[in-house]
C-alpha cells in the first residue's frame, strides 16, 4: 500500500501527501484490525455474554434476565462443585505429569538421537498421523480394547495370566486417564521438540568438554533450554484436560464428573444461567493456572 | 423416554427441495413467472413441524405429501431442545410434536393454540387413556403427569388444564408407549422379576440406569419402591425429602459399584448390552430391538410393579390461522386415520387411534403386535427388516397387559430444578 501511494505521489503530489498524513499513522492499527475484528466477534462478544447470562435467573424453560448472585451462590457453596473441580485437577495433575514424562523423551529421541533431519521430520510426522481421525474416534476405539469382553482381557485370560476379566480397565479414573495421555501427549511433543531443535549442539559439546556426564547435561543445560516449550506444552495440556468432558463422559461411563461434564449437564437441561457461571468460574481457575505458569517460565524466549 | 435420536435431524434433503419446489410454485402464485398457476394451486401449504425424534420419520413426510399435497418439514430435536423451542421460537414451527410432560410445562406459556374437537374427525377414536385417564373402565389412573390430565383445556383462549374433556385439547396424541428394563437372558442367569433385581448383588458392575435426570430419576422410584426403601406419595412429583432419600440411595449403589456405567444416548444403551458390559439396564424398545437385530439376545423384561410410560402428541402454533390452520386440521385428521398409526404399531410403538391403525396391518401383524399372539410369519419392521422370526411372541404380551401395567408416566415435577442439582450430586459421587 504504501508502495502505491509514494508512485501516485510522484504524479499527483498534493491529494497524496495528505493520504500519506492521514493513513501511516494508522498503518499498524489497520493490520491489526482484521484479527481484532475475528477476535471481538467471535472471542470477547461471546465471553462477554456467558457472563452477562451468568448473572440471570431462569425457570424450566426460559432464562429471565435479572442481575443476581444466586447462580454463583448454588455454584461455589455447593459440594459437589468443590469435588468436581478436585476430581478434575486430580485428571489435570496425572495426565501432565505422564504426558510430560512421555512428551519429553519421545522429543528427546527425535531431537538428539535421531540424526538425519530428513527421518527426524518422517518420524515427527508419523506422531501426527493419528490426529488424522477424529479425536472422539481415538478415544472411542479405546471401549472394545478395554472391555469387559475386550481384546485385552480376552488375550489374558487365553494366556492364562487372569481367571476373571479386569474390570478396572474400562469405566474407570484409569480409563479416562489412559485416553487422554494417549490424545494429548502430541501438543506435549511438538512444543518440546521445537526448542530441543534449537538447542545449539555446541554447548553440550562445551558441557562435555567440561567434564560434565549425560544427567548433568541433561538436568543443567537440556532442560532448563526446554523450558519455554514445556511450558507451552503444559498449557495445551492444562486447557484441554481441564476442559474435558467427552472424555470422561465415554471412558469412565458416566460414572465420573469433570468440571466441563457438569456444565453439559446444566445446558442439557437448559439451565443456562448455572451452565454460564460454572463456567466463568472454570475460565477464572483456567486463566489462573495459566498466568502461574507464564510467571515461572517466560515463554516468550520460544517465540 | 426423552430422545429417540435414531431418526435423522433437521431437514431432510427431500423436503428442502420440496419447500424449494414450493417457493418456485409461489413465485409463480405471484404473477412473476405466467402460465404457471396450477403449481401454486397443486403446492400451496408447508407445515414445519419440531419434535423429538421419535415420530419425525421421512416416511410419515413422503406420505404426506401424496397423501394431502401438504409439505412437512420436520426438525428432530431432544426434548430438552424441543420444549425450549415450542416455548421461546413460537414462529419457528407450526406444529409441535413433544410429549405430554413437555406439554405440562409449555403449554401455560401460551405458545401452542388448543384444537377445536369437534373438527377432528376422529376423536371419537381415540383410546380412552388419553381421554380419561382408563385404559379400561376397571382401570386405575398411574402417577406421574397423565395425559389426559394436561389434554384439554377450559376454553379456546385458556391455558388452565381442565379436569374433564373438553371441546378443546392440547395435543393429539399420537404415540406411546411403556418402558422397562432390558436384560441380557443369556447372562442373567435367573428369572428377572421386579425393578428391584437391578440392585442385586450378583450383578455387581453389570448394571446401569440412564443419565437423563428427568427420566431416570423415574426408574430410580421405580426401583426404590420395589426395594420398599419407599413409598412414595406421587412418583412424578417427589417431594424433596424423597428426592433426598432417593438420590443417597442411588448415591450408596454407586459407591458400592453396583453400575458398570451410566447412559445417555441410545447407541450407548446398545453398545452397553451388546458387549456384555451389562447384563440388566435402563432401556427404550427400539435399542431392544437393535440389540436383537445382532443376533444377540436380549428381552424387553416385563417387571411385577409395572411399566414407565411415556405417550406424544401433535399441537398447533398459535400463530396458524386461515389456509394454514384447516391444512393443520387436516394433517392431524389424516395423522389419526390409520396409515400412520399402523406404520407406529409395527415399529413396536402404540397408536393413539388403534381402530383406524388396525385397517392397514395385516391380521398376523396385529396379533403379534397387540394381541400378544405368536407370529404366524416373521414380522418385519415397516422399512422391511426382520423384526421377529415366526412363532416369537412379543415381550410383555398384549396392549392391554402392557399398558394395563403402567405404574407411571413420564413427568416434570414441582421441584425440577432441585431435583436436576441432587442428580448432578450423583455422578459427581
Amino acid at each position: 500500500m504504501a508502495d502505491i501511494t509514494a508512485e501516485h505521489a510522484a504524479v499527483k503530489p498534493e491529494p497524496q501527501s495528505r493520504a500519506r498524513f492521514s493513513l501511516a499513522p494508522f498503518a499498524s492499527y489497520l493490520q491489526a484490525l482484521p484479527l481484532a475484528i475475528v477476535l471481538g466477534v467471535f472471542l470477547l462478544l461471546p465471553i462477554a455474554t456467558i457472563v452477562m447470562v451468568s448473572f440471570w435467573d431462569y425457570d424450566s424453560i426460559r432464562i429471565i434476565p435479572d442481575f443476581m448472585l444466586l447462580n454463583y451462590e448454588e455454584t461455589l457453596l455447593s459440594w459437589v462443585t468443590w469435588k468436581t473441580y478436585l476430581n478434575t485437577l486430580k485428571y489435570t495433575l496425572i495426565v501432565w505429569a505422564l504426558t510430560l514424562f512421555i512428551g519429553f523423551w519421545v522429543a528427546y529421541f527425535l531431537a538428539f538421537h535421531v540424526r538425519s533431519v530428513g527421518m527426524q521430520m518422517m518420524l515427527f510426522l508419523i506422531c501426527t498421523v493419528p490426529f488424522l481421525t477424529s479425536n472422539i474416534i481415538r478415544m472411542i476405539s479405546w471401549i472394545p480394547f478395554l472391555g469387559r469382553n475386550g481384546l485385552i482381557n480376552s488375550t489374558l485370560i487365553n494366556m492364562g495370566v487372569i481367571d476373571a476379566p479386569l474390570e478396572f480397565l474400562l469405566f474407570s479414573d484409569f480409563a479416562v486417564v489412559l485416553a487422554m495421555v494417549h490424545l494429548y501427549t502430541l501438543f506435549m511433543v511438538v512444543p518440546i521438540f521445537n526448542t530441543l531443535m534449537r538447542i545449539d549442539r555446541a554447548l553440550i559439546e562445551a558441557a562435555r568438554d567440561a567434564g560434565a556426564n549425560a544427567f548433568q547435561i541433561l538436568t543443567n543445560v537440556i532442560i532448563p533450554l526446554a523450558k519455554p516449550g514445556i511450558a507451552i506444552g503444559t498449557i495445551f495440556v492444562v486447557t484441554l484436560t481441564m476442559g474435558d468432558f467427552i472424555t470422561v463422559r465415554f471412558m469412565s461411563g458416566g460414572q465420573s464428573a469433570s468440571v466441563g461434564l457438569m456444565i453439559a449437564n446444566q445446558i442439557s437441561v437448559l439451565q443456562y444461567p448455572a451452565a454460564a457461571a460454572n463456567a466463568v468460574v472454570l475460565l477464572g481457575v483456567v486463566l489462573l493456572i495459566v498466568a502461574g505458569i507464564l510467571r515461572v517460565v517466560n515463554i516468550r524466549k520460544e517465540l | 423416554m426423552t430422545k429417540k435420536n435414531e431418526t435423522k435431524g433437521g431437514v431432510s434433503r427431500r423436503s428442502l427441495l420440496k419447500g424449494a419446489a414450493a417457493v418456485g410454485g409461489l413465485a409463480a402464485g405471484s404473477g412473476v413467472i405466467t402460465g404457471f398457476p396450477t403449481i401454486w394451486a397443486q403446492n400451496p401449504i408447508t407445515l414445519r413441524q419440531v419434535g423429538t425424534g421419535v415420530s419425525n420419520i421421512n416416511a410419515i413426510a413422503e406420505k404426506c405429501k401424496a397423501d394431502l399435497g401438504i409439505t412437512l418439514q420436520m426438525t428432530a430435536l431432544d426434548s430438552d431442545a424441543a420444549a425450549q423451542r415450542t416455548v421461546t421460537q413460537p414462529d419457528s414451527y407450526d406444529i409441535a410434536d413433544v410429549e405430554y410432560w413437555i406439554c405440562k410445562k409449555v403449554f401455560p406459556a401460551g405458545t401452542l393454540q388448543p384444537m377445536d374437537v369437534s373438527k377432528l374427525k376422529y376423536f371419537d377414536k381415540i383410546v380412552p387413556l388419553f381421554i380419561n385417564g382408563k385404559l379400561t373402565p376397571e382401570s386405575t389412573i398411574a402417577q406421574g403427569t397423565a395425559p389426559h390430565t394436561v389434554g384439554f383445556v377450559e376454553g379456546k383462549d385458556s391455558k388452565t388444564f381442565a379436569k374433564e374433556p373438553t371441546n378443546w385439547m392440547t395435543m393429539v396424541p399420537t404415540i406411546y408407549n411403556a418402558d422397562t428394563l432390558g436384560i441380557r437372558p443369556d447372562l442373567v442367569g435367573r428369572d428377572i422379576t421386579t425393578w428391584a433385581d437391578i440392585m442385586d448383588p450378583a450383578f455387581k458392575g453389570k448394571t446401569s440406569i440412564l443419565n437423563i435426570p428427568s427420566i431416570g430419576i423415574m426408574d430410580a422410584a421405580m426401583i426404590m419402591e420395589a426395594m420398599g426403601n419407599i413409598t412414595y406419595g406421587d412418583k412424578g412429583n417427589m417431594t424433596k425429602e424423597e428426592l433426598d432419600k432417593t438420590i443417597a440411595f442411588l448415591i450408596e449403589a454407586k459407591k458400592a459399584g453396583q453400575f458398570r456405567a451410566f447412559w445417555k444416548s441410545f447407541d450407548e444403551s446398545v453398545n452397553l448390552m451388546s458387549s456384555g458390559e451389562v447384563v440388566i439396564q435402563s432401556m427404550w424398545s427400539p435399542a431392544v430391538a437393535a440389540v436383537r437385530s445382532k443376533g444377540i439376545p436380549c428381552v424387553y423384561q416385563p417387571l411385577k410393579e409395572g411399566y414407565r410410560a411415556w405417550g406424544g402428541g401433535l399441537g398447533l402454533a398459535k400463530h396458524l390461522d386461515g389456509a394454514q390452520l384447516d391444512a393443520a386440521y387436516e394433517y392431524i385428521n389424516w395423522y389419526m386415520s390409520g396409515w400412520v398409526g399402523g406404520y407406529l404399531n409395527r415399529q413396536g410403538y402404540y397408536s393413539a387411534c388403534l381402530d383406524t391403525a388396525k385397517e392397514y396391518m395385516s391380521a398376523d401383524e396385529w396379533g403379534f403386535w397387540m394381541e400378544g399372539k405368536p407370529a404366524e410369519k416373521d414380522i418385519m419392521s415397516p422399512e422391511g427388516k426382520l423384526m421377529e422370526k415366526a412363532g416369537s411372541v412379543r415381550d410383555g404380551g398384549s396392549y392391554l397387559q402392557r399398558l394395563g401395567g403402567i405404574a407411571c408416566w413420564n413427568s416434570v415435577m414441582d421441584e425440577d430444578r432441585y431435583m436436576v442439582r441432587k442428580w448432578n450430586e450423583f455422578i459427581a459421587a
